[in-house]
This record gives C-alpha cells, structure tokens and sequence, in this order.
C-alpha cells in the first residue's frame, strides 16, 4: 500500500503501522507539523510530560513493563539535547526506544539557526543508530526501519532527525516490509558449543547461574525456559540488578541478587562455582569486583546476542551468542535427549554449602523502635504490596539497593531501574511511563529525596493524566550512597553530601494537586503504607528514615566477591587507598 | 560475623585492578570494512575509536560500490589481542556496517598506500635525489629548477624508507594516503 501525504502525516501513519499506542513528548516549533496530526487523530495517545528527560525515561518504562518499543517526540535543540540522558541510560540498559526529534529546515542546517543543534552528532555516541531524513521520499522507510533496528537483536534507543521542511512536504509512504534491512543479528546459538555446554553441565560440582537483563529483553518465554531448566537441573540461580524476575524470587533456587550490594549467598557462590553460566549478563564491573580474583576456578560460559560482549572483560571457555530464548530452548532439547544428566549428589552437597551461607543472614539489620529503618520500611512495602498487581521502579542509590534486596519479584517486567548508567531523575517519569502502560496496576517508585527532587517535575504529569502513581521517598536528608562512600573511603569528610533546604513533600504533593504523607514513627508505617496503597490517585509519600544507614553486605572496591562486608563492625579501615580511585 | 573468616584489609593486590589479565602484547593489524555509503558513517567508525580508547593508525576511505551504494573503510589499527577482537566486534555491531575483515588473521594480503613527497634542492643533491627516486620506482609528477615531487606507491615501510633518504636531500613536505589493502587470491 503507498500513498501521497505529508512527512508530519507519515509520521503519525508510521507509528499506527507500527503498533504505537502511546508517545510520550513535549512540543516545540520544530515538531509543530507532527503534533498538528496527532491533534487530528486519536489512535494514539500523546502524554505530555514536563520536561524531555522525563519523556525518554517515561518511555523507557513502557518499554520495560510491557516489552514493546517505546516512543519519544521531542522538539529541535534543547529538546533534543534534553534527551541525551534517557537515551545513554536505554543504551546501556539496552531498552528499546524510537525518539524522533524536530530539526530546522533543511536549508538553514549548519547555519546557527534558532534551536538548532547537530542532533545526529550528539546523539551518535548515545544511540544504537540515528538518521537524519533529509528527503520526504526516504522518510517512512527510515521510520519502519528505526522500529526494526531498535527492537533486532541487542535492542536499543534509535533516533529519526526530522527537518521541519520534511514534515511539510509530501512524499510517498508504504506500510512496513518484513525483512527489508540488512540489518538482522542471528538469535539461533552454535549448536557445537551449546553441546558443549550441556556436556559441562552434566559433570558440574558446583554450577551457577548467573543471568542478566538479556533474559528479560528475550521475552516471557525466556524466563519460562530459565525457570524451566533451573527447576530441572536443581542449580542455584542469581541475577543482576537488571535481570530481578526472571526467575522468581520465591523459587527454591533463588540466590538473590549478586555484585557490589548483592547477598552474601549468590557472591559466595559465584566465587566458589566451577561452572558459570551467565545468561544474558554483560560481567559489569559491578558484578565481578576485581578482575583477578573473580570466580577464579570456574569453566565460564556466556550466553549472549552481542558478540561484542564476550570476552570483553572476562575471558570465558563457552561463548555462545545468541538470543536467549533461543539458546535456552536448544540447551534444554539437547539436554532432555542426553538423558537429563546432572551430579545430583554433588550439586545436593553444593546446595547445603549455600544453605550455610544463606544462614549468615547477610541482610539482618539493627532494628529500631524509634526511627524508621530504611530496610524496615522496604520489608513492610514489600508484605503489604506482595498480592497486588505490582511494578516497582527505583531512582539511584541505597534505597535502590535495599529495593533489589528486599522487594521479590515474581515474574519479568516487573521491575525498572536505572543500572548501567545510575541516572538519578530515573524512577518518577518511568513510574509514570509503566502506569500509562498498566492503568490498573500498583505502580510504585521507590525513590532517596535527592533522586527524585532531579525530576520531580513530572508530579504534574501524573496529575495531569490521573496516574496514581506512589512516589515511596526513603527520607534521610542525605546523598546516601554517596555519603556511604565518604564514610568508607574518604575519612568521614562529608562533602556536600546533604541537602539544608528539603521541601515539605506533604505541602509539595498538594501544591502538584496530589496527596502527600509523611511518616516518621515506625508504629505509623503500616497505617501508612496502606494509606498510600488504598488512595485513588498519585502520592508523594515522604518516609522519614535512618539518616546514617548503611548498605551492606557491600563488595569494597578493589575486593573480590569472598571479600564482602556484611555490617558495621566490619567496615572499620577495609579499604586501602588504592580502591579510593574507583567508583 | 567474625565467625566467617572474611578476610579484613588488603590482599596480596591492594590497588583496584579493574585491568583483565589478558596477554598485553602489540600488534598491528589492518581491518578492512564495508559500509553503507551514507552520511556519517565515517563518524561513526571514528568515533567508535576515539570513544572506546583504540588506536588509529592509518583509516583510508572511498565509495566502492556505486550502484550499492557501499564504501570500504581500511583502517590500520594496534592493540592487544583482546583489544583487536573488541574493535571488530565493535565495528560488527554498527548498523551501516555489512562486513569486517581482520586481513591480518585471514590474511595474506597486499597492502599499499600512495605518497607525494617535495622534495628541494640543487646541485648534487638533487641528482641523488633522482637517482634514489629510481631505485625505489617513484615518478616525477612535478618539477621546477629547484624542487621535484615525486609519486610513490608501496608498502607503508618502503614509504617510510623513501621519505628517510629524502630528508637530508631536501624533502620539505610528504602527503600520505594510508593504507589500501585485500587479500590475496580469490
């Protein structure tokens, strides 16, 4: 089917083609032709955020709750400029997103023109790919294969430059070709080394594994397939920070999270194992700690579609690439027709190892009667939230350790947060973005003060569109882990690690038109909390905790995963100068 | 907690090592590679350089395909050997990017570059000049009373060879192109 229209109208046609419900933007000159056919239709819903941050991030929780691209129209300039710091964090959290930005005219490019920037330019470093349509004629092409490069493979945030003079001229549009490009990264895995693999498998003492956020960008397929073989081979199983769901959090074989802040159980086993098999995983530095100590004697195998993530930090024995889904399905084919082989008795053994270590009880803390504790507060939201319809977001920081330690998650998709990149400003406008996806769902955010006063702007948003979102401000006054970090490394020099002037968040929530509660007695909580749950609308909650509490177990820099911190008492003078360097 | 025998202070590596333990031997190796000929695709193969920390040492481009629309990039570049498969898996991974050929591991190949060198003198000096321009196969391209250019195409070496006996007979300016290459037979 091709039709004469506009480039502003084959915008608007394209993303209907596409599947596109909703675009999350904010108007300027340059898109003004685009927003003209939205106006004229109502297929798809426009959510006006408050600044252009908020719309990429709030994209990129539709993306991750629901699985499917997520869409951005921003303006020229500073509009796009603005989105530099949702697409870096798509990028490195490989979330699926089409921004589309306005441009001047085609024939006042490079002149310094009001709101022009060299948005290709700026965005080449911070996107999978990105185009400039300088001709009508190439516009609904570029617009259906941005869709196919942002979802193929590794998925990723693309970009679409549209000039003004673009969107006013017509051309001709055509409906999307299946595999008209080029582009088409491979999903099935070599069958020789996943043989390999299972052969490992079958013989292992002591295997582990370790999967990442590759499991949930392969679909709810690929965590059924994880669930599936975890549950029939009995290995212990632990996750990234970007991989929490993938396998329930209730299973048997459940290590929780692993890395810096992740529990003892799962870093202990990761040192100990003698296979690894890391599924979807990108062995961040997060992850692994210091290079030469990690997992030092296991066979490591990597399943992954980006070749370029294989032996980029870790030189693994079984490389695999592929889509997850796809190689899970093989291993467990070949697996099931070599007799369904592992080292029970060994791996029973592994198992009460674990339980050991499970029984330090890594994540106790010390309670308190008189003041809220951060954990506290993340144990009572997780048994009063527990039944519901859940989606969790987190900004940056302690809370969102806490949150990955102390929320379970059931199932994939239900759970974003900023990991690769640690953007402050994330949660409020995703919480937003995974509300818009699930109108009926408890979608909560849960958030340090600092992070979320970087975007709170998007209270209005929530308003605006009736989004009952629950902003869940873990209260200390404090850049905490920055604070956490001064403490440890840095002599207890606390430099401008808090904030003198925090708002009323209860006068705040009613001055956005929403509800605001605070709570600062732990007897309070309960009541609160399902306060919070039960009111029809979007809420500031404002809990005031701890103020000097701090993150464990923790791997200090410069340590390895059998080095953890689990308290206080362990902390004084562990960290020697040279691990003051890292981040 | 002490009942772990967690190990408390520094190790036998007290600084961070953030650094893989992979062989940290040079080499240099010439990468061929076939884009899409459309705007910035230069940018992003540079930038995927100067972005990730690897060495250029020599990057030739031109438009190969006209109808297809396809440009081959011929860049020589030096790293460890987990740097140069980082590299090919980074450009493999570039959109516009249909194909990377490591020419040094599927190798052999012929590499060759083109120079013009400016070369001014008089006297004995310029007929030395001449004299060595033979050896080596080098062309006039240009001449004056006190000045020749010559034209030399060749290895990267056999070019830096010329330009050394060059330099005490005059050579005032060299433009280089960078390397060229394929591989051998078919």
């Amino acid at each position: 089917m091709t039709r004469e229209m506009t480039g502003a109208k084959m915008v608007v046609q394209a993303l209907k083609d596409q599947g596109v419900d909703t675009v999350f933007g904010y108007p300027g000159g340059a898109v003004l032709p685009i927003y003209d056919e939205i106006f004229l239709q109502n297929d798809i819903r426009h959510i006006l955020v408050r600044h252009e941050q908020g719309a990429v991030h709030a994209a990129e929780g539709y993306a991750r709750s629901t699985g499917k691209p997520g869409v951005v129209l921003v303006t020229s300039g500073p509009g796009a400029t603005n989105a530099v710091t949702g697409l870096t964090d798509a990028l490195l959290d490989s979330i699926p997103l089409v921004v589309l930005t306005g441009q001047v005219p085609t024939f006042m490019i490079g002149s310094d023109a009001f709101q022009e920037a060299d948005t290709v330019g700026i965005t080449r470093p911070c996107t999978k790919h990105n185009w400039l349509v300088k001709d009508t004629e190439k516009l609904a092409g570029t617009l259906h294969e941005a869709f196919h490069v942002a979802t193929a493979g590794r998925p990723g945030p693309v970009l679409i430059d549209i000039p003004k003079d673009v969107q006013f001229a017509t051309g001709t549009y055509h409906a999307p070709k299946p595999a008209a490009s080029h582009y088409q990264p491979p999903v099935k895995g070599d069958l020789d080394a996943i043989t390999e693999l299972v052969a490992a498998l079958e013989t292992a003492k002591r295997p582990v594994f370790y999967t990442g956020g590759g499991v949930i960008n392969s679909g709810p397929g690929a965590s059924q397939l994880l669930r599936e073989l975890v549950d029939a081979t009995g290995i212990p199983v632990t996750s990234t920070l970007m991989g929490l769901g993938a396998y329930p959090a209730s299973g048997k074989n459940w290590l929780g999270m692993l890395g810096m802040h992740g529990l003892y159980e799962a870093n202990m086993a990761m040192h100990d194992c003698d296979l690894m098999i890391n599924i979807g995983a990108r062995f961040d530095d997060r992850i692994t700690g210091r290079l030469d100590a990690f997992s030092p004697n296991s066979i490591k195998a990597h399943i992954d579609i980006d070749p370029s993530s294989i032996n980029k930090v870790i030189r693994v024995d079984i490389p695999i690439v592929g889509d997850v889904g796809h190689v899970l399905e093989d291993i467990l084919k070949i697996w099931k027709s070599r007799g369904r082989k592992v080292d029970s008795e060994s791996i029973a053994k592994w198992q009460s190892q674990i339980t050991e270590w499970r029984d330090v009880r890594c994540l106790a803390y010390t309670a308190s009667e008189g003041t809220i504790k951060p954990q506290y507060a993340l144990e009572r939201l997780e048994a009063l939230t527990k039944g519901h319809n859940r989606y969790i977001t987190t900004e940056v920081g302690q809370h969102q350790m806490w949150a990955a330690q102390f929320l379970g998650f059931e199932d994939p998709n239900r759970w974003m947060t900023s990991g690769g990149l640690g953007t402050m400003g994330y949660g409020t406008p995703a919480s937003i973005g995974v509300q818009v996806a699930h109108p009926d769902a408890l979608v909560i955010n849960v958030a340090g003060e600092a992070s979320w006063l970087m975007n709170m702007q998007e209270m209005g948003t929530a308003v605006q569109y009736r989004l009952p979102v629950k902003q869940f401000i873990l209260n200390n006054e404090r850049l905490g882990m920055v604070r956490q970090w001064q403490e440890l490394l840095h002599g207890e020099r606390y430099s401008h690690s808090w904030s003198e002037a925090l708002p009323d968040f209860v006068k705040l929530a009613e001055a956005f038109g929403a509800k605001g509660i605070c709570v600062s007695d732990p007897k309070d909580l309960d009541d609160a909390i399902m306060e919070m749950i039960n009111y029809d609308g979007p809420v500031i909650f404002d809990c005031l905790v701890e103020k000097h509490e701090n993150c464990f177990p923790m791997i200090p820099s410069g340590k390895a995963h059998n080095e953890m911190l689990l308290g206080e008492a362990e902390t004084q003078g562990v960290i020697q100068s040279g691990g003051a360097v890292l981040v | 907690m002490s009942a772990l025998h967690i190990k408390k202070g520094s190790t036998s590596h007290s600084a961070y090592n953030l650094r893989p333990n992979f062989s940290d031997v040079q080499e240099r190796h010439t990468i061929t590679i076939l884009v899409e000929n459309e705007p910035g695709v230069l940018a992003r193969v540079i930038g995927l350089f100067s972005g990730r920390g690897y060495n250029i040492d020599s990057l030739t481009v031109a438009e190969v395909d006209h109808t297809g629309h396809l440009s081959r990039i011929t860049i020589v570049t030096t790293g460890t050997p987990q740097v140069i498969e980082q590299i090919k898996a980074q450009l493999g991974r570039i959109v516009s990017v249909h194909e990377v050929t490591d020419l040094t591991v599927a190798g052999p190949f012929v590499e060759r570059e083109l120079a013009i060198v400016k070369v001014v003198g008089e006297g004995d000096k310029r007929v030395e000049a001449m004299r060595l321009a033979e050896i080596f196969r080098a062309k006039v391209v240009d001449t004056t009373l006190n000045s020749f250019i010559f034209e030399l195409t060749g290895a990267p070496d056999k070019i830096d060879a010329f330009a050394e006996m060059m330099r005490p007979l005059g050579l005032t300016k060299i433009a280089r192109t960078g390397v060229a290459a394929l591989l051998r037979g078919n």
